[in-house]
């Protein structure tokens, strides 16, 4: 499989073909979403299912992102490199449609609402503040914004780790009776920002 | 039969609840110009019709006779009834599981009858009752509640019970009762979500009421709903329904009342203090730690009207029940 992965991103055509599937799956979440809407599949209370389901696509997809490095560091998965970029822009998408079904079905795009929650409620900030962050990442991740920041592009893009830790920190804020499931997520985060704390080290020593 | 009156209340703070209904009637009256009145007294219930393939849970024959005797309820002005299914299919019944589908999912095998309840602590009849003598000399009625959760959802729900206060007067609590406290049934066996291993939350669940709201006549013991017995994931087969206070506060599948000189040690209360307080009335000026209380999602709610109604003080009850709290600081005493 991963042979084979490396093997149909040796040819223009394979490239081509595998470029569009990984443009085109992401979208599958959301399709389902819209189609158990339409099938008034959502539970009884549809606005919450959509915030929550939005937002854990969100921090599946920028897992994802983070995992890419250490997959090609330790599956030799150089290709995946290619897709980087568009794993981190669907992050960006999933947050702004958590963020957006928050305002709309959760406060109603109440004025005096919006105000307070981002006034008054820690998870709320946060969770702000870590898509401010993927705005501005996704806004700078086009070859002419690399271009243009140069060396200050790569730092300007460390900030996905403060934003995963925000994310999480948003996600944990929101326990109320279990957290077996954040725990998950939270060991996930743990193993990516791990390797790559190990790798920095292991470099240091080698020097 | 004396009763001994709890410290904190009156005899004349208690509205009497023919006074109360007297009231809505006239405020009905009013709204529909007179044609709304309802139509006479002592209505009986009749049964609802539910949408296909729906199950009804009639309950155990005993239950069902009384259920069946028992008075209909005056709807709210201009909030309809949840449906069925949402009732049925959208609770927080943590025993079976964290998701709101978990309980109906899990709960079908619960074993409702036969159901003991052990009366006890500061009271004349202590003993472990049979539910079914329990409830003998109590007729039943449907009551009409608004339900608003503590996470910002609400429904309107036609429960079937009787008023708390009057078993209370049958038990006899001791001058010393100062609180009513409630312990829903720990069995791990059955219940699932008491096997979890990430909960934050210690078993059995515990929940308590000043001795003057469980005597308030709104405070209801409910063993149906939707003119049939309680399903199980909805606490069958003895719940409480304290309509102005938070969901969490009114406690299912109910095992042992206690009369406590102190404070009972309600579980969400114990499990986060500043989030939940033991009082836990509904109140938009007091929000959760991290999320408004201002407004809730009156269910059903779809994508295309989310249906945001402005939360009442009270859950809108405050006309009846302000009085119990009058003189304390409510954002002290969330």
């Amino acid at each position: 499989m991963v042979l084979s992965l490396a093997a149909v991103h040796r040819s223009p055509r394979g490239r081509r073909v595998f470029w569009w599937l990984m443009l085109i799956w992401p979208l599958l979440p959301l399709g389902w979403l819209v189609a158990a809407g339409f099938r008034q599949a959502l539970g009884a209370d549809p606005a919450q299912t959509i915030v929550t389901f939005l937002g854990l696509w969100a921090l599946r997809f920028l897992f994802m992102t983070l995992a890419v490095t250490p997959c090609r560091r330790l599956f030799g998965w150089n290709w995946l490199q290619r897709y980087r970029r568009m794993l981190g822009l669907y992050t960006l998408f999933y947050a702004t449609l958590h963020l957006f079904a928050f305002v709309t079905f959760i406060l109603g795009w109440r004025a005096d609402l919006i105000a307070r929650e981002l006034a008054e409620r820690p998870y709320i900030i946060v969770g702000f503040g870590a898509w401010i962050g993927l705005v501005a990442l996704g806004i700078t991740s086009t070859r002419g914004w690399v271009r243009r920041l140069g060396r200050r592009w790569q730092q300007l893009h460390y900030l996905v780790y403060p934003i995963a830790l925000l994310a999480m920190l948003h996600f944990i804020w929101l326990i109320r009776a279990g957290y077996g499931e954040v725990l998950v997520y939270g060991l996930i985060l743990l193993a990516l920002l791990g390797y790559r704390v190990g790798h920095r080290l292991r470099r240091a020593r080698s020097n | 039969m004396l009763i001994k009156a709890p410290s904190d209340i009156r005899p004349s703070e208690i509205t009497p609840e023919s006074v109360y209904r007297q009231r809505r009637q006239l405020i009905k009256a009013m709204v529909g110009g007179g044609l709304l009145m309802a139509a006479g007294p002592a209505l009986a219930l009749e049964r609802y019709e539910l949408a296909e393939g729906q199950r009804r849970y009639p309950g155990p024959d005993w239950l069902q006779q009384k259920l069946r005797a028992a008075r209909a309820g005056e709807p709210l002005e201009g909030e309809p009834l949840a449906p069925y299914r949402l009732i049925t299919g959208h609770n927080n019944f943590y025993e079976f599981g964290l998701d709101k589908q978990d309980p109906k999912a899990r709960a079908q095998g619960f074993v409702t009858d036969p159901w003991r309840v052990e009366i006890g602590g500061e009271v004349a009849n202590a003993g472990s009752y049979h539910l079914e003598d329990l409830l003998k000399p109590h007729a039943l009625e449907e009551r009409i509640y608004r339900l608003r959760c503590v996470e910002g959802w609400s429904m309107v729900i036609p429960w079937i019970g009787f008023p708390l206060a009057d078993l209370i007067k049958r038990v006899e609590p001791t001058g010393n009762a100062r609180f009513v406290e409630f312990t829903t049934l720990h069995d791990p066996e059955q219940m699932p979500g008491q096997r979890g291993f990430f909960s934050t939350l210690q078993w059995p669940y515990v929940e308590g009421l000043r001795m003057d709201e469980a005597m308030h006549p709104l405070t209801l013991l409910a063993v149906g709903v939707y003119g049939d017995a309680l399903p199980p994931q909805n606490g069958a087969p003895l719940r409480l329904v304290v309509p102005w206070k938070y969901g969490f506060k009114s406690i299912k599948s109910i095992v042992s009342i206690r009369f406590t000189e102190q404070m009972p040690k309600a579980t969400w209360n114990q499990t986060a203090p500043h989030e939940y307080g033991f009082y836990a009335n509904v109140n938009p000026a007091v929000d959760h730690p991290r999320w408004s209380q201002a407004t809730e999602r009156r269910l059903p709610s779809s994508l295309f009207s989310p249906n945001i109604i402005d939360t009442l003080p009270f859950n809108g009850y405050a006309e009846q029940v302000a009085h119990l709290y009058s003189g304390m600081d409510l954002r002290k005493w969330y």
